[in-house]
């Protein structure tokens, strides 16, 4: 009740300065002092009209104005009802609950009484904190727009397939995020051993679920019916020059193949379209990247030279298309051992995501639009 | 006719209080401690003999006493308490292999059990987030306890290979905690504040101290061949052990915890080796699948509850210390 009682008189306050209620006001010519002649005249006298809309705020306003001088300062009850207010405004009507929920959250982080999986994967942190900070950086930065979710199984494990690109792996983290949001369901992804050796990145990387990209780890996480998500090109893709964008490159060894054959789960080829241009990558400093030991130092049209400004992403739009499953429960776990087969598959994998680009790329209108 | 049981490592306290378990244990007819100095507390029932396992003397105690099951405990994790490196690798690795040079010899031994510790995978990024028994260490450890372990078990496996015979059991015990472990993972958690590699939150498993007893008890008394890594079930990540501790922790670069650790060994507060370093900063998972089914057997504790207890051990002295 209070809640609407508020509300009510929050649309009716936004109304009355618009009018001045039929009395005369401000440049009016009429004999009455201006408003903001009479409220320096007595600030009570500005009360009355507030009154018929909001007879609670009014009831503050005046104590307020009266109580200014009192040494005591403002009454604990005045205090409660501002800060209900704002925790009205933060977090909606039931926010009761929700401010309870998330004290609850912030005591468990805080005494470590939160469950990580054999991973180090933080369901928790994972679904309140990442997930909720890259949404809106999908919606509202690279309006995602997705296809195919149809081809993602509701449970079971599956190997989604993607392009890599960008220069830095914002794809995986708008897959991962997808993934989520659509089906309910975390896409575990398989990550390269710098991604692991990095400060910061290494514990983040564990946390929201990433494992290192080997074949242990990968058939481990199938035969558990985790969705894991893969990207073989690694750092050539996701490094490769501006000139060379939406061009696969070497899909590795193989190793996702032969692990999804091995436990049987299908395949899903994920083509991702807009992350090309994100950071469009025109030059590398070898020597630098050979000295700190990474596979590049990224140089874009504006990143070293705006300095942390042009670390910001352009905003392109993001096709994600999720292709049809490509079965390999029909071959025996022991084909894995057949190279042939192996590299058959993940040419189809390869020239199903290439095609998929291409038919995105004729369709899209344009980067940004 | 019950069993012999021969158990070295006896003058520290886990082995003390195994080799009294043992004792207890009504398959068990008699237990021979053998160590270089005599254990500090009540050994009970158990019959110690001073020998030292790296010289011959040990196959005479083995053939004298019809020793029929050995549980070769005495490889030690710090140079501390035997005076340096030197004399710790000695200990360990001259004294497993005269141990199994004495096994070999001997004809009445059936059964040999070796506590190991999952240190031998190592730790690197490169590390698989389980290992299995049969996974080897993606680097091969170049010093310290972890040399120690890959070496000796590498003889075990050669004695295995030359007795087909006697039945060997291999226990790979990730890191043993509990209120009266001191073991430079414990002598860590005790630090007022906890010092932490920044940026690295590395997955920890322990394994409750009465755990560890129970799985030796249950090799020992079992004929079960191979190599078992044993665990608690689940995974902490340090940050959250630390949470749970309710200890401070700072966290600072690798190379200053390394350091810090360097400095802190000299000062002799904590053993703060180069591979605990690795293992704070990449952490280490192992599966233990292998000891359910095949080994059958069930710790009592799982990490995290393995780690409550420590903490319960902990908490009251020096949180009040802290908060003053």
């Amino acid at each position: 009740m209070p809640e609407e009682a508020r509300r009510s008189s929050g649309e009716d306050a936004v109304v009355i300065p618009i009018g001045t209620g039929g009395r005369p006001g401000r440049g009016t010519g009429s004999a009455r002092p201006s408003a903001a002649a009479r409220n320096l005249a007595c600030a009570k006298k500005a009360a009355p009209r507030t009154r018929p809309a909001a007879p609670r705020v009014e009831r503050t306003t005046e104590r307020t104005a009266e109580r200014t001088p009192d040494p005591d300062g403002i009454p604990v009850g005045e205090w409660l009802a501002a800060l209900q207010g704002a925790a009205h405004e933060v977090f909606g009507p039931d926010w009761e609950r929700r401010l309870a929920e998330l004290l609850a959250f912030v005591r468990r982080r805080l005494e470590g009484h939160y469950e990580v999986d054999d991973y180090g994967f933080d369901r928790e942190l994972t679904e309140r904190f990442f997930m909720a900070a890259l949404r809106p950086i999908a919606q509202k930065w690279f309006r995602l727009e997705v296809r195919g979710l149809e081809n993602i199984p509701a449970d079971g494990g599956a190997l989604v397939v993607s392009n890599h690109s960008g220069t830095v792996p914002l794809d995986g983290l708008m897959t991962m995020l997808t993934v989520h949001d659509h089906t309910g369901r975390f896409l575990r992804p398989l990550g390269a051993d710098l991604v692991f050796r990095m400060p910061v990145v290494s514990s983040l990387a564990r946390k929201s679920g990433a494992t290192l990209a080997c074949v242990e780890d990968a058939e481990r996480m199938l035969s558990g019916g985790d969705l894991v998500g893969v990207w073989p090109e690694g750092f050539k893709g996701i490094g490769k020059p501006f000139s060379e964008r939406y061009k696969l490159q070497r899909f590795g060894r193989g190793g996702f193949v032969s692990a999804a054959l091995r436990t049987g789960v299908p395949i899903i080829p994920l083509s991702v379209v807009g992350a090309e241009e994100i950071y469009p990558l025109v030059g590398n400093v070898p020597s630098l990247a050979r000295l700190l030991g990474v596979p590049y130092i990224p140089i874009t049209p504006f990143f070293p030279w705006l300095g942390p400004l042009g670390m910001v992403p352009l905003p392109s739009k993001w096709i994600l298309e999720f292709g049809e499953p490509i079965r390999t429960d029909a071959y025996d776990a022991a084909e894995a051992e057949d190279p042939m087969l192996v590299f058959n598959v993940t040419d189809q994998v390869r020239e199903t995501i290439q095609h998929t680009l291409f038919d995105l790329l004729r369709e899209r209108d344009g980067v940004f639009s | 006719m019950g069993r012999v049981v021969l158990v070295t490592g006896i003058s520290r306290d886990i082995g003390r209080r195994f080799a009294r378990a043992a004792a207890a244990d009504p398959s068990v007819e008699r237990v021979i401690g053998v160590d270089v100095v005599p254990p500090r507390g009540d050994i009970g029932d158990v019959s110690f003999v001073r020998a030292d396992i790296r010289n011959p003397v040990i196959a005479k105690v083995l053939a004298k006493e019809d020793v029929d099951t050995v549980v070769h405990m005495s490889v030690i994790a710090t140079p501390g308490s035997a005076g340096g490196r030197g004399t710790m690798k000695e200990l360990n690795v001259i004294g497993s292999m005269q141990l199994l040079a004495a096994c070999q010899k001997s004809t009445t031994v059936e059964r040999l059990v070796v506590k190991s510790t999952t240190t031998v995978y190592g730790s690197s990024p490169r590390d698989p987030a389980m290992f299995t028994e049969d996974m080897g260490p993606k680097r091969l450890p170049s010093s310290g306890y972890a040399k120690d372990v890959y070496e000796i078990e590498g003889y075990v496996r050669g004695f295995a290979r030359r007795r087909p015979d006697v039945s060997v059991t291999m226990v790979r015990a990730a890191n043993v905690i509990g209120p009266h472990v001191s073991s430079p993972l414990t002598n860590y958690f005790r630090l007022p504040v906890v010092p932490r590699v920044l940026g690295f939150d590395p997955r920890l498993q322990f394994l409750h101290e009465d755990d560890l007893m129970g799985v030796l008890r249950h090799a020992a008394t079992r004929d079960v061949h191979g190599t078992f890594n044993v665990a608690g079930d689940g995974i902490m990540t340090l940050s959250q052990a630390v949470r749970r501790l309710g200890r401070p922790s700072v966290a600072l670069p690798g190379f200053a915890v390394g350091r810090l650790g360097a400095t802190m060994r000299q000062a002799r507060i904590s053993d703060f080796s180069p591979e605990q370093l690795g293992f704070l900063t990449y952490g280490r998972g192992v599966d233990t699948t292998r000891m359910r089914t095949v080994l059958g057997f069930e710790p009592r504790f799982t990490t995290a509850e393995a780690f409550a207890d420590f903490c319960r051990e902990l908490a009251p002295a020096p949180e009040g210390a802290a908060r003053a």
